[in-house]
């Protein structure tokens, strides 16, 4: 871990000499650090530890902050306390106040303030030496670029992601002509900065020219992603958070940094893959295929074919009666279920259910809501324990046996065509196979279809029975026919 | 120079396969929390904005430090607290 301190200990030296004691005591906490992390992440991956995992995680996070404040390089502690201090109140604040339907853009924007600040710890570094009349050394120099480029792309990509979200940008992917080869200019334009770097090292303003094209690049990358892929996009950009901070460790000389962004690095990707594959779609095709432009048109043609089929519907006390009289319910909610702020009511009749005898289950699909394991917060947060939730894999073979399917809110991930029609946009995309129990309830507003605008053929299927409006009141008036059953 | 980036390389890939085989089990139920979780540890850069932020060698890479330890204390306090809130939620 000798890079940064060698070069803080040409300006410090006599002063080092006196505190010498110091730097193994911060390197063997570093150390310490970067131990909890693991651990914490261990510990997260299990319910019954991950609380405390996150505490370990967070302690080795203060031991790291605070041996640094005693570094003999720092002189003014003003400037510091203050940064600090901000930003934690900024962080406590919105930790508080984000409700659970917005943990992806939460999560989006505190990946992007992470990308940020270890781009800005690479130019700050860079700035330091090149002010000092140093040279900057190569290997500075290397990854302060690599720094710039991984933290900026975060950075920007986040706030479009997080824009997407939120609704400030059209969440339909954003197209327009040559958008690969200007893509590839602009990379070309980076690289060619990166290498002039490399023999004028000094050069601040070229420095800013390929920072100035990172940030552009994230931009670009997130703007022809549709509103359904953002699972995926945000947990590349955590990975990228990750990177960025690896890249801030290796132009400090600092291996703490170095292994906490390498491990974050690694669980971004691994959900990257994992959502990937629940939508059966490769990464490649996520970031350069503009999904939905090409689902649209076949959507709308097989919505002309569809004017024809018939569906069956029922009302809330037909339902009512098919689910209190059931042995077991499947219920699969979807993004449709939170955004209707419906969870509660539907763990209200889950309750219900319950005590009329029902066996209640949740299928969830892992794309269910707009991060990875989203859905699952969602349902945690109206009390469903976490014992009841299925992953998809466990509950497919479970349809056959279910009497009735619930399918609140959710569409694509619960359409047959996925499986059996190989002109679907959507096909090989694991689904959901509701249309295997005895019968099937789907609440949607009407017939239109789904967000990628691909029609499911489960609405029409014969054991499926259409219940229309609006997921909460709907719910809501399935609670109060189940409890007259009851009593009836 | 080229010695300490491959003395880095070793640690980095090193420490990214601990990440695959640590987290490569962790059940659907807890992918949120994980990544709200990984979220807040990748704000270490804030070590990094620390000692840029104290060492004074000019205004400007002060004010950048100071951007930095803002923005990556925010990441680093919101995404710890979020998911300490997100898995008190969890029960069995």
């Amino acid at each position: 871990m000798g890079g940064r301190d060698d070069r803080i200990g040409e300006f410090f030296m006599g002063f080092e000499m006196s505190l010498g004691w110091l730097v193994p005591v911060e390197q063997l906490t570093y150390l310490l650090a970067a131990s909890l992390f693991i651990v914490g992440l261990k510990f997260l991956g299990s319910p019954a530890t991950a609380r405390k995992g996150n505490l370990l995680a967070s302690v080795g996070m203060l031991l790291a902050i605070v041996v640094t404040l005693l570094d003999q390089g720092i002189v003014d502690y003003t400037t510091i306390l203050i940064g600090l201090l901000i930003g934690s109140a900024v962080g406590a604040i919105a930790a508080k106040k984000v409700e659970m339907t917005e943990m992806p853009q939460m999560v989006g924007l505190l990946n992007g303030f992470g990308g940020a600040a270890s781009a800005l710890v690479a130019i700050g570094e860079y700035w330091r030496l090149s002010h000092a009349g140093m040279t900057v050394p190569m290997n500075v120099l290397v990854t302060a670029v690599l720094g710039v480029l991984i933290g900026g792309v975060t950075l920007t990509g986040s706030l479009m992601a997080f824009g997407k979200l939120q609704g400030l940008i059209s969440g339909s992917p954003i197209t327009y002509p040559l958008q690969q080869p200007v893509n590839l200019i602009l990379l070309a334009g980076f690289l060619v900065g990166g290498f002039y770097l490399v023999t004028h090292p000094n050069d601040l303003n070229i420095f800013f020219d390929i920072s100035a094209i990172s940030l552009i690049l994230g931009i670009l990358f997130v703007l022809p992603i549709g509103g359904a892929d953002t699972p995926v996009v945000i947990s590349l950009l955590n990975s990228f958070s990750g990177l960025a901070a690896s890249a801030a460790g290796f132009v400090l000389g600092n291996d703490m940094l170095i292994i906490a962004g390498a491990l974050v690095g690694a669980s971004g990707l691994i959900l990257t893959q994992i959502m990937c594959k629940a939508m059966n779609r490769s990464l490649a095709s996520v970031l350069f295929g503009a999904f939905g432009g090409g689902g649209a048109t076949s959507g709308t043609a097989t919505a002309t074919s569809s004017a024809q089929k018939s569906h069956r519907s029922v009302d809330a006390e037909e339902g009512a009666m098919m689910l209190g009289y059931a042995r077991s319910v499947v219920v699969v909610p979807g993004y449709g279920m939170a955004v209707a702020q419906a969870q509660h009511a539907v763990r209200e009749l889950a309750d219900q259910l319950e005590k009329n005898g029902v066996e209640v289950k949740y299928a969830i699909h892992p794309v269910a809501g707009r991060m990875p394991g989203h859905m699952n917060v969602l349902l945690a947060e109206a009390n469903v324990p976490y014992s009841q939730l299925y992953d998809m894999d466990d509950i497919n073979p479970e349809f056959e046996r279910a009497d009735v399917a619930l399918v609140i809110g959710a569409n694509d991930v619960v359409n047959p065509d996925a499986r059996d029609n190989a002109g679907s946009p959507i096909y090989g995309m694991p689904i959901l196979e509701v249309d295997k129990a005895k019968s099937t309830i789907v609440i949607k507003r009407s017939m239109n279809p789904g967000f990628a605008g691909i029609d499911n053929e489960l609405f029409y299927k014969d054991k499926t029975m259409m219940l229309f409006g609006s997921a909460k009141d709907v719910v809501t008036d399935l609670v109060t026919n189940v409890k007259e059953l009851v009593t009836a | 120079m080229s010695e300490s980036i491959i003395a880095g390389l070793v640690v980095f890939v090193l420490a990214s396969f601990i990440g695959f085989e640590v987290i490569n089990k962790v059940p659907p139920t807890l992918h949120t929390p994980l990544m709200s979780g990984a979220n807040a540890i990748s704000g270490i850069a804030v070590v990094g904005a620390i000692l840029i932020a104290g060492t004074q060698s000019s205004q400007v890479a002060t004010t950048i430090g100071l951007l930095a330890v803002i923005l990556a204390m925010v990441n680093v306090v919101g995404g710890f607290l979020v998911t300490d809130r997100m898995l008190q939620m969890f029960k069995k």
